[in-house]
């Protein structure tokens, strides 16, 4: 073919070089997490810092594997790749092994593989593929189900494994399903229900449905007062105030005790700093103690004392914060929106509308998680363990996210030739 | 229709960057505006270690080591972190049973639980090799390294004092002191504390979430160092002391002795004592509480500072020099004495028999009662004065510029202050102006409502033997370095009595040893001098009192002694004064007899209490 001759040509580098950097770093605050004085090189195998350098060099042949293959090979083999996922995501359940509760591992070697990372990949391009068709349309309701059902079934199966955070993850699905023409509702309903939710579990519940009258009465004198509208505001209104009285139930009957108790670390009503409070204390101690220009790089004494649970994996952010301070993270931030920002800008350039609804896949994915995780760490979310993409610590979810990465940068190199 | 919906980028674009500035927003919150999470991962980490000083010694006037440290353990408890603990082993280390051990750890958790305590006080060494080996299994119990305060000599236990840690009310008003500290409480201990103290030093590790060491908190920038106490110099004389002591076993009493040209405590006795070495490290309390449940001996009452007695005829050389100063009494004086003094309602001071009449050195050799009431009238009654209040406060006023009646201001806590009456208390007993010399005329004697204490009485002696003027005494004659004075005790205090009216007084008291009252206590070849006295005591026998100074000119010492309970003045006091100015200024006591006899009489329990046989008379005073 003659396209791939040029494909290094033809790749968007700010991608390529934004991916590196946010690697580097990431392993660089894995190295200072764990860091000892006994193990300093930073290439020492039996450390995570060595293992996660085996980690970056893998996926660097991973994406450079995934950009000189088959040009057609991803939305080709889409539903192949899902359905392989959601297989593994299945067999996990029964032959996996169990880590801190959750049943999501492959244990090989002495890696453990977590296929839950990689359906999230394999949702995007499935996804992609089923709306990226020509003849799809989001208001037809079977076919709006169909692509529910793409997002829901690996959720599910993750669900299962008792691994609720990465099952949160694909609600960011929705970012893309909004592309491809769902109506805005649906988004402001998502922004809406968790507001509506902590409101409920702090303000009066009859208080709270009283405003939500008010605001439905004030919306119905704005309306027409056409039939369906009045149809329409009512709906929200019995739906949004269901939803308030159904949140307390929500929360004290269906959630598992440890969720609740998250939930009430985070309203403040829980404030145990040494049982269920204690990881978001001791995170925001990190942070905050970081300052402006940070205790310097292996000076985090939060974090090289193992004060922050999970600090190389789920609270890697607390080493940025603390060691680089508020430039540094301010910096990471940055990254990641610049990231994000010109995936969404690449999407929007591709001819091919498999490429383009994969693009907001792979910015939707990793929007979710940059939200979740440093929300998390700065106290503002609930602790729901899902790793920071490139800076976490594991293989599983650095490949992953590498691959998502790259095969949208194989597509948009390849923008021209793929329709 | 898909292409119509790009604007949707932005929409998506907008929500990125909503959350991304959320999440700067939260940051700068975090980071910038508040302080608790700094301070909060300084507490996390960092672990202030306090480096205690080795206290100061302290060391007799000829250089010997009275006062020392040893190396002992105290063991800390930071009870959050103590999980997991070998309860029964660490109770069986240290000797306490479970109970005690439930105890101590709700006592330090209540003071803090993420703060150190102490757990057991002043391990000594040995049982320290045993508990350091096994601390591995104790987490959240280190130890500490303090020190223990050792006597050489068991001496002077009140002088000396002692140590403990510091109270609640004092860490809440002196910052410089935290829980666990030691503080001095009593004698030396406590008021040089500031000198003896040292200054505490700081070391802050770094620790990591199972309090594990990882070394000093920015190569020690913030550390400092401790700095030993400084060192004390007493003026006591050890072989003195150890002497008075033993002299003294078996009474109740004390001996006071002053080097007068200095105004320095040669020894500073007080009978019961205990030993020092007692009140030292965790045996304290319990000895502690033995000792003052004793209310028998009362061993913890230093009788030296804080007992007043009537100073009885000793008080005759105080009337003898302000009635000179007053103009009423001259060396030429004679009065007669009729076997006593009448009061003139039917009353009488009795005096004994002796030849009459007497001049002045004649009536101080003698004691004669008779003689220093008309003494005592004359200073009150004297016309130059408007009234007898005018008169008598006069009197008390140059009674008072002999350091009698208020606290000399000695450099060992807890003197009292004496009792010279005020006016106004004979206004409140008669009425107001309805007293005169002869209701009061017993203070002419030293009896009555008069107090004056054992340290008080050596100084009258040492102000008398330097004719007039005395430096306050104190113990601690040099700070740091032998030759650098205390400079407290720089200040001479002079009498209000004229210089030149002494040495007809210091005649008369040479007389009452070469061949008066206490002539049964004369040593040869050493021309000293002295008084006796009898305080007449009205719950049992008179205490037997006596002050002296030696030699005659340039007194090297002035001395007092009172032996409760036992009698006249030349009986117990005066033998007892000599031997100690033997023994200071001979330094060996050539007259073992004598000594032996003292030594052994046990006053307390009337055992070898007999007098000298065949040589004892001794004469009233």
């Amino acid at each position: 073919m003659k396209a791939e001759k040029g494909i290094f040509y033809r790749i968007d580098w700010v991608m390529v070089i934004l991916y590196l950097a946010l690697v580097l770093m990431g392993w660089l605050n894995i190295y200072a997490a764990v860091y000892n004085d006994s193990h300093q090189h930073i290439t020492d195998m039996h450390q995570k810092y060595g293992k996660q350098m085996i980690f970056i060099l893998a996926s660097l042949v991973l994406a450079v594997t995934i950009i000189i293959i088959e040009p057609k090979f991803f939305s080709q083999f889409s539903y192949f790749i899902y359905g392989f996922f959601l297989a593994m995501l299945i067999v996990v359940i029964f032959a996996g092994r169990e880590i801190a509760g959750s049943k999501s591992w492959f244990a090989i070697g002495g890696f453990g593989i977590q296929p839950a990372e990689f359906a999230k990949m394999a949702t995007a391009l499935a996804l992609a593929k089923f709306l990226g068709s020509l003849d799809r349309n989001i208001k037809n309701p079977r076919q709006l189900a169909t692509a529910v059902l793409i997002i829901i079934l690996p959720a599910l199966c993750i669900l299962l494994e008792h691994d609720t955070g990465s099952a949160l993850v694909f609600i960011c699905f929705v970012l893309v399903l909004y592309r491809a023409g769902l109506t805005g509702y649906v988004l402001l309903a998502l922004i809406a229900m968790p507001v509506l939710g902590v409101l409920a579990l702090i303000v009066n519940k009859f208080v709270l449905i009283a405003a939500l009258f008010v605001v439905s009465v004030l919306l119905y004198l704005r309306s027409q007062r056409r039939f369906r509208q009045i149809l329409i505001i009512l709906a929200i209104f019995l739906a949004s105030s269901g939803f308030v009285l159904s949140v307390h139930y929500t929360v004290n009957h269906i959630l598992e005790p440890h969720q609740r108790q998250r939930i009430n670390v985070l309203l403040g009503s829980n404030t145990d700093l040494k049982g269920a409070g204690y990881n978001v204390n001791q995170s925001l101690i990190a942070i905050g103690s970081g300052r402006f220009w940070g205790k310097g790089f292996l000076q985090g004494t939060q974090t090289k004392y193992n004060f922050v649970p999970e600090q190389s994996t789920d609270f890697i952010f607390c080493t940025v914060g603390e060691e680089h301070g508020f430039a540094g993270s301010f910096i990471v931030i940055t990254l990641f929106l610049l990231l994000m920002i010109r995936i969404v800008l690449n999407a929007e350039r591709q001819r091919s509308k498999f490429s383009r609804l994969y693009g907001y896949g792979v910015a939707s994915l990793f929007f979710i998680h940059f939200s979740i995780n440093i929300g998390m760490a700065l106290g503002l979310l609930p602790v729901i363990g899902i790793p920071l993409p490139f800076f976490s610590y594991g293989g599983s979810s650095l490949w992953a996210f590498t691959i998502l990465l790259f095969i949208f940068i194989k597509q948009d190199a390849l923008r021209y030739e793929l329709v | 229709m898909e292409r119509a919906l790009a604007y949707r980028r932005l929409i998506i674009i907008g929500i990125f960057l909503t959350v991304g500035l959320i999440f700067v927003f939260r940051l700068f919150y975090v980071q910038i505006l508040v302080d608790k999470y700094i301070l909060s991962a300084n507490n996390n980490v960092l672990r202030y270690i306090t480096q205690y000083p080795a206290r100061g010694l302290i060391y007799d006037r000829n250089g010997k080591l009275l006062v020392y440290n040893e190396a002992a353990y105290d063991l800390m408890v930071i009870p959050r972190q103590a999980r997991n603990v070998d309860t029964m082993e660490l109770c069986r280390l240290i000797g306490i049973d479970k109970d005690e051990f439930i105890r101590r750890m709700e006592k330090a958790r209540n003071y803090s639980p993420y703060r150190q305590s102490i757990f057991e006080s002043q391990i000594t060494r040995e049982n320290y090799g045993f508990l350091e080996e096994k601390l591995f299994r104790f987490p959240g119990f280190f130890v500490q390294s303090r020190t223990l305060r050792k006597y050489t000599y068991s001496i002077a236990a009140h002088t000396f004092g002692y140590i403990g840690e510091a109270g609640p009310d004092v860490i809440e008003s002196d910052p410089y002191y935290k829980s666990g500290d030691y503080i001095g409480i009593n004698g030396i201990e406590k008021s040089y504390e500031d000198i003896l103290r040292g200054e505490k030093g700081l070391k802050i590790r770094v620790v990591d979430v199972l309090n594990r060491d990882k070394g000093s908190f920015q190569d020690g920038k913030y550390d400092t160092l401790a700095y030993a106490g400084t060192d004390l110099y007493s003026s006591m004389d050890e072989d003195l002391q150890e002497y008075g002591e033993k002299l003294m076993a078996g009474k109740k009493g004390s001996i006071v002795a002053i080097e007068p040209s200095t105004g320095e405590i040669l020894c500073l006795v007080t009978s019961p004592s205990y030993d020092p070495n007692l009140l030292v490290g965790n045996i304290r309390k319990k000895n502690y509480r033995s000792l003052v449940i004793d209310t028998v001996y009362m061993p913890l009452f230093n009788r030296a500072l804080m007992a007043m007695y009537p100073p009885g005829s000793t008080f005759k050389l105080v009337d003898a020099l302000v009635g000179q100063q007053e103009g009423v009494l001259f060396p030429t004086t004679t009065y007669s004495c009729p076997g006593g003094f009448s009061l003139g309602n039917g009353k009488m001071v009795g005096c004994h028999s002796h030849p009459s009449p007497l001049n002045l050195i004649g009536a101080i050799q003698i004691s004669c009662n008779t003689y220093f009431c008309r003494v005592f009238r004359s200073i009150i009654d004297n016309t130059v004065y408007t009234s007898t209040r005018q008169a008598y406060e006069k009197w008390r006023k140059e009674v008072m510029s002999f350091g009698l009646g208020k606290k000399l201001g000695l450099d060992v806590p807890g003197e009292v202050n004496g009792n010279i009456p005020t006016p106004a208390y004979y206004d409140k007993y008669h009425g107001k102006d309805r007293w005169h010399s002869m209701t009061i005329i017993s203070l002419g004697i030293g009896q009555g409502e008069i107090g004056i204490t054992p340290l008080q009485l050596a100084n009258l002696a040492a102000t008398i033997s330097n004719r007039g003027w005395y430096y306050v005494p104190h113990i601690i004659r040099a700070l740091g370095k032998k030759d650098s004075l205390n400079p407290g005790f720089r200040e001479k205090k002079v009498t209000a009595v004229n210089t030149a009216y002494f040495d007809i007084v210091v005649e008369g008291m040479a007389d009452v040893v070469s061949e008066g009252t206490a002539r049964a206590s004369k040593i040869d070849s050493i021309d000293f001098c002295g008084k006796t006295g009898t305080a007449q005591n009205p719950h049992g026998k008179n205490h037997s009192i006596f002050i002296a100074f030696a030699p005659k000119l340039n007194s090297k010492i002035a001395i007092s002694v009172v032996v409760e309970n036992a009698g006249y003045g030349a009986e117990w006091a005066a033998p007892v004064a000599s031997l100690m100015i033997e023994k200071y200024i001979r330094r060996t006591v050539k007259r073992k007899e004598l000594e032996e006899r003292i030594m052994n009489a046990d006053l307390i329990h009337g055992i070898n209490v007999k007098n000298e046989s065949g040589k004892g008379h001794f004469l009233p005073d």
